[in-house]
């Protein structure tokens, strides 16, 4: 088992037709993702020939569901269209929509948030601005390369993609339940909180490792939420030290705004619900090694 | 991307938001014809992006064309906490009575938008929340329905504002959620937000940031960009599309992935600790794709940072394979000597992931004095630190 993602998941792709849809589309399925189809209402009825799997194309994220029973959309629409594609998405009521694209001006993320909340929020979406979801073993929804590691039993949550590649490398022997890639944008649909709650009541899920950055207070709150209810461990690793304020760090949200979003304040709050927190990804991995070895 | 007070004042002006005649000049002369167009007493206010203006001298009085060239003068050119001001906005003044507080700004933690309401301002919101938190309102935005007049008459009733200006806060607090959402603001923060002794109110102060993401529906925004406080190297790896931050140190740092990226300055900075207090020089994040040309811009930004003395490249091959990564770096350094670049300094390589053992043996099999192969990421940046401390 994992969470959000599992073999049976029935993933679609909006965007599919275009170059960085196709690409992923192609790599999702050569990593075993049950991938029925895409989207384009430019293109519907036609089909697409990804190495000998034709996936036929839908004019909506609806007509695809009702045809193919897909529980999943992986978004890669452009940023002009991201709000527009996300609502489609929330309106068909789709379990898991992961928007991978970056770049989405923080006014329509905030505006199909609300409208996700609006419709009682029955759509779960992970991103903008993020690398996606896998379940190594099982499925992957996204751009996460699915030959790092196989399936195993810690459970990863990350705003960086490639720190989220480095440590599902350290720990490739170990192996991962479910990887997240939540996003580095200012608002994020799934937060680590969210990932950490769903690790917790996971059974497959022994240990967490949670990677955060500078900017904003989601590692300060994550921690709050882990005194409160998280009994697995938690390991911890944030980027950003030596950033100086006021300068954004490649993320729309890596930003230290006057004193709050420091890695320092982040590494304490998590430290002071007995988190331990490694100073590189490679102490972090370490760390982690130790909790699973202690077993 | 943060805006001058004068960009904001426009701004707002632009939206039709009560503000105060003014106008922006770099130069005395400049300062002179705006103060004869505006007549009378004016404010001369310096121009930069800092607080304590008021305290440094860089906001004055003047009387008239003469005693606004004199302070202008004085004004332009002097140093504020670092930043040199080049440009004052010169107003007319106002008779204030009483001052207020009043902002929208992004709520990430709600991931939503929220606005903080106040009749005491004038002074730092943050210090009146701490001090008297009962005269500030927060009032989290529905993002879809936005601030209509029942919004805002709610926000101005919790506030308390006085019934006189009611009405006034209730017109502005919309006007300026329209300007907020049509120019995909992040900020705008009206600190004080002022009574006049005739009962009008008026935006004297403007704080406004920009979602440089919006800048697609925005092409306006561009040029609100101060080209003469923008780092050269930054400027020159904009034009590039490359994601690189100017840093205070001596080891330039190449990678891939902001996260990584920001890891790897941390890392370098902590075995900086051990040789010569070394620290990064830059944030440089060359994405997914790392093409021999995108490396070869890459490292021409870096090795033309001439406090750089190593160079530590940390490249973690996820989509990207690292074989292609090694070739960009064998090509870049050939682009760069066919370009008639002289490279000197030390080339530290960590490359794993994807392809890994390829990349590396492409680096061994090109023979470069300069490139240095170390296969972890705390080893490599030891190992940089180390080199950029001997170098120095």
């Amino acid at each position: 088992m994992a969470i959000w993602l599992t073999k049976d998941s029935k993933v679609i792709v909006q965007g599919m037709t275009g170059s960085e849809g196709s690409k992923h589309t192609r790599r999702m399925l050569a990593a075993g993702t049950n991938v029925v189809g895409g989207v384009n209402p430019r293109k519907a009825g036609t089909t697409v020939d990804f190495d000998g799997t034709e996936l036929p194309v839908f004019a909506s994220v609806a007509d695809a569901m009702k045809d193919t029973g897909a529980d999943v959309t992986v978004i890669f629409v452009p940023p002009q269209f991201t709000k527009g594609a996300v609502i489609e998405a929330i309106d068909a009521e789709i379990p898991l929509a992961v928007v991978i694209t970056e770049g989405v001006p923080v006014h329509d993320t905030a505006a199909f948030w609300a409208y996700n909340v609006a419709k009682g929020e029955r759509t779960r979406i992970i991103g903008p601005n993020c690398p996606g979801i896998a379940s190594p073993g099982s499925s992957n929804a996204g751009i996460i390369p699915a030959d790092i590691t196989g399936s195993g039993r810690i459970g990863l949550v990350s705003k960086s993609g490639t720190l989220t590649y480095q440590m599902m490398y350290e720990l490739r022997d170990i192996g991962f339940s479910t990887c997240v890639g939540i996003g580095g944008d200012p608002i994020i649909g799934t937060t680590h909180i969210d990932a950490l709650a769903a690790f917790e009541a996971d059974p497959d899920t022994d240990a967490i490792v949670m990677i955060g950055e500078i900017g904003g207070d989601a590692e300060e709150r994550a921690a709050e939420f882990i005194k409160a209810n998280v009994s697995k461990p938690v390991v911890g690793y944030i980027a950003g030290f030596t950033a100086p304020p006021g300068k954004t760090m490649g993320h729309a949200g890596a930003i230290i705004s006057g004193s709050a979003g420091t890695a320092d304040a982040k590494k304490a709050a998590l430290e002071a619900v007995g988190v331990k927190v490694g100073k590189t990804p490679t102490e972090t991995a370490k760390l982690m090694r130790e909790i699973m070895s202690a077993g | 991307m943060d805006l001058y007070e004068y960009q904001g004042r426009d701004l707002f002006e632009r939206h039709g938001l009560p503000v105060l005649a003014g106008g922006v000049a770099t130069t005395p002369e400049e300062a002179r014809a705006i103060a004869e167009r505006l007549g009378g007493r004016v404010v001369v206010k310096a121009q930069v992006k800092v607080g304590g203006r008021g305290k440094a001298g860089g906001v004055k009085l003047a009387e008239g064309a003469e005693e606004t060239v004199a302070r202008a003068t004085d004004i332009l050119g002097m140093d504020i906490k670092g930043h040199t001001v080049h440009k004052v906005m010169i107003t007319v003044t106002a008779d204030v009575a009483e001052e207020y507080y009043f902002s929208y700004l992004l709520d990430r933690a709600n991931r939503t938008f929220l606005c903080i309401a106040s009749v005491a301002g004038g002074m730092d919101i943050e210090q009146v929340a701490a001090e008297t938190p009962e005269k500030v309102v927060k009032a989290p935005i529905d993002a879809v329905k936005g601030v209509d007049e029942a919004k805002a008459r709610e926000i101005v009733d919790a506030a308390n504002f006085p019934a006189e200006v009611a009405d006034q806060v209730v017109e502005v607090a919309v006007g300026l959620w329209q300007a907020f959402v049509a120019e995909d603001a992040t900020l705008v923060e009206v600190n004080p937000l002022a009574k006049t002794a005739e009962g009008k109110l008026l935006l004297l102060d403007a704080k406004v940031s920009l979602d440089e993401n919006a800048g697609f529906r925005h092409p306006d925004h561009e040029a609100l960009v101060d080209q003469a406080t923008v780092d050269p190297l930054e400027q020159a790896a904009k034009e590039k599309d490359l994601n690189y931050v100017k840093l205070d140190g001596e080891v330039g740092i190449i990678g891939n992935g902001a996260g990584l990226v920001m890891s790897t300055l941390d890392v370098v900075a902590y075995a900086g600790e051990r040789h010569g207090n070394v620290k990064p020089a830059n944030f440089l994040d060359i994405g997914g794709g790392a093409s021999a040309a995108v490396m070869a811009n890459g490292l021409e930004i870096v090795l033309s940072d001439p406090s750089v003395k190593s160079v530590f490249v940390n490249v973690f091959g996820g989509i990207t394979a690292c074989d292609a990564v090694a070739n960009g770096i064998v090509q870049a350094l050939e682009l760069l000597e066919q370009r008639g670049e002289q490279v000197t300094k030390p080339l530290v390589v960590r490359l794993d992931g994807n392809n890994a053992e390829a990349g590396r043996a492409i680096l061994d099999g090109a023979n470069n004095p300069l490139i240095e192969r170390v296969d972890t990421m705390d080893g490599a940046a030891e190992r940089a630190a180390e080199l950029a401390a001997a170098g120095v």
